[in-house]
């Protein structure tokens, strides 16, 4: 799982009748100390994140075990909004 | 499977409901030689590790596999806690980093013929592990 801040939203009218009532949303990875990292990803909301909030986004095969997920076509969704990062 | 070190923790109140009641940790993957390599990330944690060990964790589809029967949406868990790393230096000895996660503990070179060493398991584990959802408390025997 990556930590990655929201930073925009995809509108797609015509897409996989699964996909629909998703939201999807445009992250931005980030290190934990809250720096960008290269790349972007569309991820599908599980949790109801908004913009610029910093989330967990979980990729790959698991993204399809999140609740609202199951049998979607669905390969990064976000699974939690990150209230703190503590580094020891 | 990949070496790693637990630097830190995530917390998150709004989760995905399958997700609910695991251990967040921030996990920095190693190299063979124990050097940081690679970016972090946040692994789920099925072994109860603490800051600052020395893990192995799994990625991709097999990391929700180890809290069967539960599925959570995780690509990456922390499976189990290391207590020493014997690896060939590149001059035919081995080098053994004993106990990685205390501090000081300096890697040993020793002279190696090749062979993996037949011991049988130790007859008590130094750790036990609970399962996520039982109680996490982890009896740690000190190095």
């Amino acid at each position: 799982m990556i930590l990655a801040r929201v930073v925009g939203t995809v509108v797609a009218t015509r897409k996989d009748p699964r996909l629909e009532g998703k939201k999807l949303l445009v992250l931005k990875p980030v290190s934990p100390e809250g720096k960008d990292d290269a790349g972007y990803v569309v991820a599908v909301d599980t949790v109801g994140a908004g913009y610029r909030e910093r989330v967990i986004a979980v990729s790959g095969s698991s993204a399809r075990m999140a609740e609202g997920c199951k049998d979607t076509p669905v390969d990064t969704a976000i699974v939690g909004i990150v209230d703190d990062v503590r580094l020891d | 499977m990949q070496l790693g070190r637990v630097v830190g923790c995530v917390w998150a109140t709004v989760k995905n409901a399958s997700l609910e009641g695991y251990r967040l940790l921030l996990v920095q993957p190693l190299g063979s030689d124990l050097r940081d390599s690679g970016k972090r990330l946040v692994c789920t944690d099925w072994t109860g590790a603490g800051a600052g060990e020395t893990i192995y964790w799994v990625r991709g589809r097999e990391a929700s596999v180890a809290f069967l029967p539960d599925q959570p949406p995780s690509d990456a868990t922390i499976v189990g806690i290391v207590d020493s790393v014997h690896r060939a230096a590149d001059d035919g000895s081995q080098i053994v980093h004993a106990c990685p996660c205390k501090p000081g503990n300096e890697p040993i070179t020793r002279p190696w013929d090749g062979k993996i060493p037949s011991e049988s398991p130790p007859a008590e584990p130094s750790h036990t592990y609970h399962r996520a959802g039982a109680s996490r408390r982890r009896k740690f025997k000190p190095c």
